[in-house]
């Protein structure tokens, strides 16, 4: 086996500590761990190198849930490098990441293209060669075409019917049917990976939890453990479980509304109104929690801002108690309807080989069969003791995502029941010493919509050097396209409901 | 003639609009919401034809065209047909091809305006829109063979006229088919769940509404107007069918009428509620099926 450094969710290592392997073995360790199924591309970032001949160093951090660690690798690579898409296709979106980022260009990639649209990191250096003085024009992409009698190609977006966020989707269709879908997206890019270096500034806690702003408790989390875990000093347990409190909630939140949105796009009205109201009363649990309905300012590095009084925790139960008959309700009603299955069965179908080559994370892979859930692979704080029911489905259609989420809602009501009847006793924050130099640190967090990776790396000041934000939608956005093949193209808004990526997640 | 004509342009523009408030407000009371009042439509056509209208530097002529056709045509097509006790207006051997095709005439000009507008999604409407007509009409086509089989008369006046009540002792089951068909052609026709969503604002899933996109201020009131009334046309039919008595009083038995057009509307707005759309291409295979059912009526009269 290649030498590593093989960390726990939430583990830190000097940066000295992990080898650095030649550019070959690099690739080799990674591509046969990942073919051979035991391990997954969880990050995949570069960072500029003074070494001389390298112009960059790549970090990957490989997720192992049989292991149940992570492993880090790091290279050094040139202006030009071999892809390794060809050989392992999880890799192909941080290539082309990595390219735009820095104007590198790995070779042989099949699919290089932009990914958000923004000027080179290094100036003078373009991986298209795009005018270096100009903002490059999003969406201005060569899409894939598809010529022939009866062949039409469909524009949607960025700008939607709905009020959602912007992103351009550009089908190749053979009447109704979906031939190619091609997603291009970038128009909510606010550079926040560069606005993190340097830092830890007084903004950063307000920017990791605008990333997504539908993950907010996800995001922060793990953004403080990277800090808890650079500076080794983890958070009390009674803040681990408040944070899991708020993770949860999140989860029921958006869970509900998401199986409320689907109904709401099949034209069943009741599920729709009904599960539309209850995702508002979770919404309100977290805002009496902190004060936010999404749950901002409640997670810091080193604990919680908002410690749980035992009159709250009584009046979140009993608001709990209301909350859990209603749901529980309004999504039987939903599967239990025949119109309603008909409409959700066999739609936009996502083979488990499919969801296994793309890496795909949370619900997405979930529903196809694949076990993704950091809370079961990776746990930390109270997940350790109270979290053992992963939810997998089989057939990796709509009707399957739909399922996934609404077995999560209940697992997600057992768990809050949990945590409120049982918090540890003591305080809720520690302080945070300064960051070590030359380190990294890795954590993942299941969030609602799949597993957020964050890692932190440090350099000789204790300042971050790089820090690597995947939001599970990264992975994912593929995994929609792919699933939209074959497809009635009317059924498009269903499946894209059913993924319900994030765009702010995915541009940064 | 003139009173009739009056009358019949009367319930025409004030009672089509209601029938969408009673729809909509029974589908917010069974999602347990208060709902747009009854009168919204009232209000909201008031409000399209004060304001201007933006067009499309690609359209032509065309475009301006279908909104006017799509109110035309439905004004026109309800004069033949009795609305309750008031008699139809114009009565003419074979009108019920003239009616039938009428209606096609509307959704050519509506399809043709949507292409005009060079939009990829206004064609996929468009596309489906004729798609799922050439499959409604023979199904419309068994109804009416049905109704002249018997009642003996070639115009829409004698069909849907006295008669009725003796052929509901005579051919009962005939009728109960047809009655089911025409409510399945009712609810295709007016872009109804579980057909088309006309809630609905995802384009790509649309089939009506999304050939309307383009369309704004005035020209939408008129598209808006015009479908109003075709559901109230086709409503007229199915109430005819389903309440063929007379009470013996005029003012009665057009209470009788409106009454049961505002039932019907109910229906309706039950339907949306408790069902799910079809998948796209359910919809065919569904429209196929009443028009076998039609079809077996019909031999059901000829055994």
């Amino acid at each position: 086996m290649t030498e590593s450094v093989y960390l726990k969710n939430g583990g830190m290592t000097p940066v000295a500590a992990i080898p650095r392997l030649e550019y070959g073995d690099f690739g080799q360790a990674i591509v046969t761990q990942v073919q051979k199924g035991q391990a997954r591309v969880a990050a995949y970032f570069a960072v500029l190198s003074d070494e001389p001949g390298a112009v960059l160093e790549i970090f990957a951090i490989l997720a192992r849930e049989r292991h149940g660690d992570l492993a880090v690798f790091r290279t050094l690579v040139g202006e030009r490098f071999e892809s390794l898409t060809p050989n392992c296709s999880q890799v192909h979106l941080f290539e082309r990441e990595i390219a735009e980022q820095f104007g590198v260009i790995p070779e042989g990639h099949p699919w290089l293209k932009p990914v958000r649209f923004h000027r080179s990191w290094r100036p003078d250096h373009d991986a298209w060669g795009r005018d270096p003085a100009a903002h490059p024009l999003v969406g201005d992409l060569d899409f894939y075409r598809i010529d022939g009698d009866g062949v039409h190609e469909v524009a949607v977006g960025p700008v939607h019917a709905g009020v959602i966020e912007p992103g351009h989707f550009r089908f190749q269709c053979y009447g109704e049917t979906v031939m190619h879908l091609e997603i291009s997206l970038g128009y909510q890019h606010r550079d926040l990976e560069r606005m993190l270096l340097g830092g830890p500034h007084p903004a950063t806690p307000s920017q990791i939890e605008t990333i997504g702003g539908d993950s907010t408790v996800a995001h922060m989390s793990a953004y403080s453990k990277v800090i808890e875990g650079l500076t080794g000093c983890p958070a009390p347990a009674r803040a681990k479980a408040i944070r899991a409190l708020g993770l949860e909630l999140e989860r029921l939140a958006n869970h509900v509304g998401d199986l409320g949105a689907l109904s709401g796009d099949v034209g069943f009205l009741p599920t729709a109104s009904y599960c539309g109201r209850l995702r508002g009363d979770y919404l309100n649990m977290t805002a009496h929690l902190c004060g936010s309905r999404f749950g901002r300012g409640l997670v810091r590095p080193g604990g919680v801002l908002f410690d749980l009084q035992s009159s709250l925790s009584a009046r979140i139960l009993a608001a709990l108690e209301d909350c859990e008959a209603n749901t529980i309700g309004a999504i039987r009603l939903f599967f239990d309807t025949p119109s309603v299955l008909s409409r959700l069965e066999g739609i936009g179908r996502l083979s488990r080989s499919a969801a296994e080559d793309l890496g795909l994370v949370g619900v997405a892979a979930k529903a196809c069969g694949v076990p993704r859930d950091c809370r079961f692979f990776f746990p930390t704080g109270i997940y350790q003791q109270e979290f053992d029911e992963l939810i997998t489905d089989e057939n990796g259609d709509v009707f399957a995502r739909a399922r996934v989420r609404s077995r999560e809602v209940e697992v997600s009501l057992g768990l809050v029941r949990r945590i409120l009847g049982n918090l540890p006793k003591g305080e809720t924050m520690i302080p945070m010493g300064p960051l070590p130099p030359e380190s990294l640190a890795v954590t993942l967090v299941e969030g609602w919509r799949g597993e957020v990776v964050h890692v932190g790396l440090t350099d000789g000041t204790g300042s971050f050097r790089r820090y690597k934000i995947v939001d599970p939608s990264f992975h994912n956005w593929s995994g929609l396209a792919l699933a939209l093949r074959d497809q009635q193209i009317s059924d498009f808004p269903l499946c894209n409901k059913s993924f319900n990526l994030s765009y702010a997640g995915f541009d940064l | 003639m003139i009173l009739r004509l009056l009358l019949h342009l009367l319930l025409l523009f004030m009672l089509a609009p209601l029938l969408a408030g009673i729809i909509g407000k029974t589908k917010a009371t069974f999602a347990g919401r208060t709902g747009v009042p009854f009168f919204q439509l009232y209000w909201d056509l008031g409000k399209l034809f004060k304001k201007g209208v933006v067009i499309s530097r690609t359209t032509s002529w065309i475009f301006r065209t279908g909104p006017v056709i799509g109110l035309a045509v439905p004004l026109l097509a309800a004069l033949f047909l009795p609305f309750g006790p008031v008699g139809a207006v114009f009565s003419f051997n074979g009108d019920l091809i003239f009616f039938v095709y009428l209606f096609a005439l509307a959704r050519f000009f509506t399809a043709t305006a949507a292409l005009d507008t060079g939009s990829s999604f206004e064609g996929m409407g468009a596309v489906r829109e004729v798609t799922f007509s050439c499959l409604v009409e023979p199904t419309l086509f068994f109804i009416l063979i049905v109704l002249v089989r018997l009642s003996g008369s070639l115009t829409l006046s004698g069909m849907f006229g006295p008669t009725l009540v003796a052929s509901w002792h005579s051919a009962g089951a005939s009728l109960i088919i047809i009655l089911v068909c025409l409510l399945v052609v009712t609810l295709v026709e007016n872009c109804r769940i579980p057909f088309d969503d006309p809630n609905t604002h995802l384009e790509l899933t649309m089939i009506h509404e999304v050939m309307v996109l383009d369309h704004s201020g005035p020209d939408l009131g008129l598209i808006l107007y015009g479908a109003a009334m075709k559901l109230l046309i086709f409503g007229a039919m199915l109430v005819r069918l389903i309440l063929p008595f007379s009470l013996g009083n005029f003012w009665l038995d057009l209470m009788l009428f409106i009454v049961g057009l505002c039932g019907l509307a109910g229906l309706i707005g039950v339907i949306e509620s408790i069902m799910a759309r079809l998948q796209l291409l359910r919809i065919p295979q569904l429209l196929i099926g009443t028009s076998l059912l039609s079809f077996f009526s019909v031999i059901l009269l000829l055994r």
